[in-house]
């Protein structure tokens, strides 16, 4: 094993030792041990960022590091190989976790200080940050698997880090169970994808869609239901409900997981299995998309929690992803995963701070520190979390010479060029796009007006509020600059970086050259476009009526944030908006579209009557066979012992009785006296001599 | 003239004396004394039928050794008695049945 090698597989296994010493250690050790897991977290992000610099020199798109896989099981017919793939994509992921990641823990130092299970919290960010490593470490599907339970399992840990709160358990326990729902899927698409081609590893299964052994109806299947673990990961819209529930976590892991890292993987999922898409799949992931996208940020118009705000925004930035993948902007969607990671945590960890400075202010009141209408005016008291909020957010809402530009507006271009340019039918794909994006600039500022603008309506915020410790604002500063466009691209207005060059479409699986059947590619005009890259693409064509549309959309929403919000009271806003908070349409933004509510009298209660079906079927069917055999057992039992007694026992005893008596009886003949003896040998002995005469 | 039957007859009624001892008696040494009678009376059968035929002397040399062999038994059978009568102080066959079934 070379160096190379053990390197790589350290930067998970650093964050696992971390782990495993808090667990075992953690509360033992000075500080909590806090700085084991900053030290391995911290080691992993320089042995990924030495990687990152390996690609960045190599500098080619088909850059990859040549790893030789092991057998892991060998069923004779197939063998199950596992192993590593360290290509462009998985450096960024490294990258984009370890740093979101050796941030959040620094972060934790100082907003988790004080928790009575403070070296818990930094165990289980360690095999958090193990399994997200994994996850983007491995080469096939089923250690990706493997690997996506795992994460799942430690999102679960997280979000109930404080299940002293019933809100906090229950949420992780809604988070677990409507993910196994996409995991599910996944693993049903895992399993067609074995069935067809007998591998897991991605280079099998792009060779097996490219030569056709997997194709049609199947290959289509696969892909949705590969499709349904990200929908279920990524929160995508039906399965988005858990994702609100989960800020009930501790704010760094709202930050880790549930914005930068986690939910990231499906997209990165759906990244690794483009190539074996096909145009049904993809439209049916596009169109997903951009619901979520919608869905997402209409909720979040009427959220009054600022972590539930960012949590919608979450699902929408996420079904932007996904929309862009969907059209086919590929390399777009996956910029704007890591974009997003970093303006997004950035974002929740600035709310973070905000809590923490409310916690402090309402410590003694019944009032809740997260919500919006207790704050106003943190603006000068809190200045570093305010400006690094502010630019997060605007590059959250794609205002020029942010990331979020960038990235957003590369799939808006794709989204447009699919949906007006290559095929009409799908107008609405970018109509929400673009409706989304609006939506998103307009409560990303009301969020920055109500909480940093204005006056609150209790002065003691403003007096009492004070600017969080140098461990919290210092991964504020950090992910705020990491929003400029500057360190992808030197064009602010739409350039194409190293990250253009690095990331491409993969030339595998359906989108090979010459691939057996050539026809899909046709018919799967994003991917092609992307794949050809020529002038008259219709990406390129959208590309300036996208980025204006943009502009002017993301411009309303400000402006219109800025009419209704800006330095306005709380009590203010609720007398201007009181007709509005009256309408059905606001109601139903306020409760989420009514999706909790919904699944409660549909799902939930068809598994509860369910349950009480299967239980009447337990208690009488059930229950009722297995007290007849009993019964019929002991009957049986019953009869058969008597035949024991009386039949089998009375043979044997009157076998050794008949012995006991003819032994009896013949024992008289033996009487010990010689002269008997010889009386009867005598007798013999003449009887025989009377036979010889006659 | 005396022919072999006469031996034979006598011989026959010295073993019928001897089994009768042997048989009735109740004393240890009756009975030994009988198995005297019974060895004496196969003697001189052996003696006859040697004289009576032309078997040189075999038949003399054969009852010879059951004299010796007489001796001998006696020897030890008497030995048996005297041990018996040790240990029950009696010699009576009859109650000797401690080999009853």
């Amino acid at each position: 094993m070379s160096l190379d090698i053990i390197l790589i597989i350290l930067i998970p296994l650093l964050p696992l030792l971390a782990f495993v010493i808090q667990g075992f250690f953690g509360r033992r050790l000075p500080r909590g041990g806090d700085w084991v897991s900053l030290i391995g977290i911290g080691l992993a992000l320089i042995l990924s960022l030495r990687l990152f610099a390996q690609a960045i020199t190599a500098y080619d798109p088909l850059w990859q590091i040549p790893l030789e896989s092991f057998v892991w099981l060998d069923l004779n017919v197939t063998r199950i190989s596992v192993g590593l793939l360290v290509d462009n994509i998985t450096v960024i992921m490294l990258v984009v976790v370890t740093l979101v990641s050796s941030l959040v823990h620094l972060y934790s130092t100082g907003y988790m200080h004080g928790d009575p299970r403070y070296s818990r919290f930094f165990g289980f960010l360690g095999i958090f940050s193990f399994s997200m490593l994994g996850l983007v470490l491995v080469d096939n599907f089923l250690l990706l698997y493997v690997f996506w339970e795992l994460v799942g399992l430690s999102s679960y840990l997280l979000i109930g880090f404080w299940y002293e709160k019933n809100s906090a358990a229950a949420a992780c326990k809604k988070a677990f169970l409507v993910n196994r729902v996409g995991d599910l899927g996944f693993f049903v698409g895992i399993m067609i994808v074995f069935w067809h081609l007998g591998a897991f590893d991605y280079d099998s299964v792009y060779e097996g869609v490219a030569n056709g052994t997997l194709s049609g109806g199947w290959l289509t299947a696969a892909g949705l239901c590969l499709f349904c673990g990200a929908i279920g990961k990524s929160a995508q819209f039906p399965l988005h409900v858990w994702l609100p529930d989960a800020m009930e976590g501790p704010t760094p892991v709202s930050a880790l997981i549930h914005a930068a890292t986690m939910v990231a993987a499906g997209v990165y999922m759906v990244t690794r299995m483009f190539p074996i898409l096909t145009p049904d799949a993809l439209v049916v992931i596009s169109y997903i998309g951009a619901i979520t996208a919608i869905l997402g940020a209409t909720i979040a118009v009427a959220q009054n929690d600022i972590k539930r705000v960012l949590a919608y925004s979450t699902i929408s930035q996420l079904g932007y992803m996904i929309m862009g993948l969907g059209v086919g902007a590929y390399v777009a969607g996956f910029f704007h995963l890591m974009t997003h990671a970093a303006f997004k945590a950035c974002l929740f960890l600035g709310s973070g701070s905000v809590i923490h400075a409310m916690h402090h202010v309402y410590h003694h009141s019944d009032k809740d520190p997260q919500d919006m209408r207790n704050m106003g005016g943190l603006k000068l008291k809190m200045p570093l979390t305010f400006l690094t909020f502010l630019l997060a957010t605007v590059a959250l809402s794609g205002v020029p010479f942010t990331s979020g530009f960038l990235s957003k507006d590369a799939i808006l271009a794709g989204a447009l060029g699919y949906g007006v340019f290559a095929d009409p039918k799908h107008f609405l794909i970018p109509l929400l796009g673009f409706a989304a994006a609006g939506l998103t600039a307009f409560y990303m500022f009301r969020l920055i007006f109500m909480t940093f603008y204005g006056e609150p309506d209790e002065k003691k915020v403003v007096e009492e509020a004070h600017e969080s410790p140098r461990v919290m604002t210092v991964p504020l500063v950090v992910l705020a600059a990491l929003s400029l466009w500057i360190f992808y691209a030197w064009n602010p207005l739409g350039g194409e970086g190293w990250f253009h060059h690095l990331v491409q479409v993969p030339e595998k699986g359906l989108l090979k050259v010459n691939a057996h059947h050539a026809q899909p590619i046709g018919v799967s005009v994003g991917a092609e476009v992307l794949a050809s890259g020529g002038e008259h693409d219709p990406a390129h064509q959208a590309h300036y009526p996208a980025m204006v549309l943009s502009l002017i959309v993301a411009g309303l929403g400000i402006f219109i944030a800025y009419k209704k919000y800006y330095n306005r009271r709380a009590e203010m806003i609720a007398q201007e908006n009181g007709w509005l908070e009256n309408s059905v349409l606001y109601r139903a933004l306020y409760n989420k579209w009514y999706f909790d509510e919904f699944y409660e009298a549909t799902f939930i209660r068809a598994i509860l009557v369910g349950r009480m079906a299967l239980n009447w079927f337990d208690s009488r069917v059930v229950d009722g066979i297995v007290n007849f055999a009993a019964t019929f057992t002991r009957g049986i039992s019953y009869v058969e012992g008597l035949f024991d007694t009386y039949v089998v026992d009375g043979l044997v005893n009157g076998v050794a009785s008949v012995i006991v008596r003819s032994g009896a009886s013949l024992r008289r003949i033996q009487t010990g006296r010689l002269q008997t003896y010889i009386v009867l040998v005598m007798a013999g002995i003449l009887v025989l001599m009377l036979i010889r005469m006659i | 003239m005396i022919v072999l039957e006469h031996f034979l007859v006598v011989a026959a009624m010295l073993f019928c004396l001897g089994l009768l001892a042997v048989v009735t008696r109740r004393n240890a040494i009756t009975v030994l004394m009988g198995v005297e009678l019974i060895l004496n009376a196969a003697n001189l059968n052996l003696v006859a039928f040697s004289r009576y035929s032309d078997t040189q002397i075999n038949g003399q040399v054969f009852a010879v050794f059951v004299i010796v062999l007489a001796a001998a038994e006696a020897a030890v059978a008497l030995a048996i008695v005297l041990n018996i009568y040790r240990n029950y102080q009696m010699v009576n066959v009859d109650r000797m049945d401690s080999l009853s079934g």
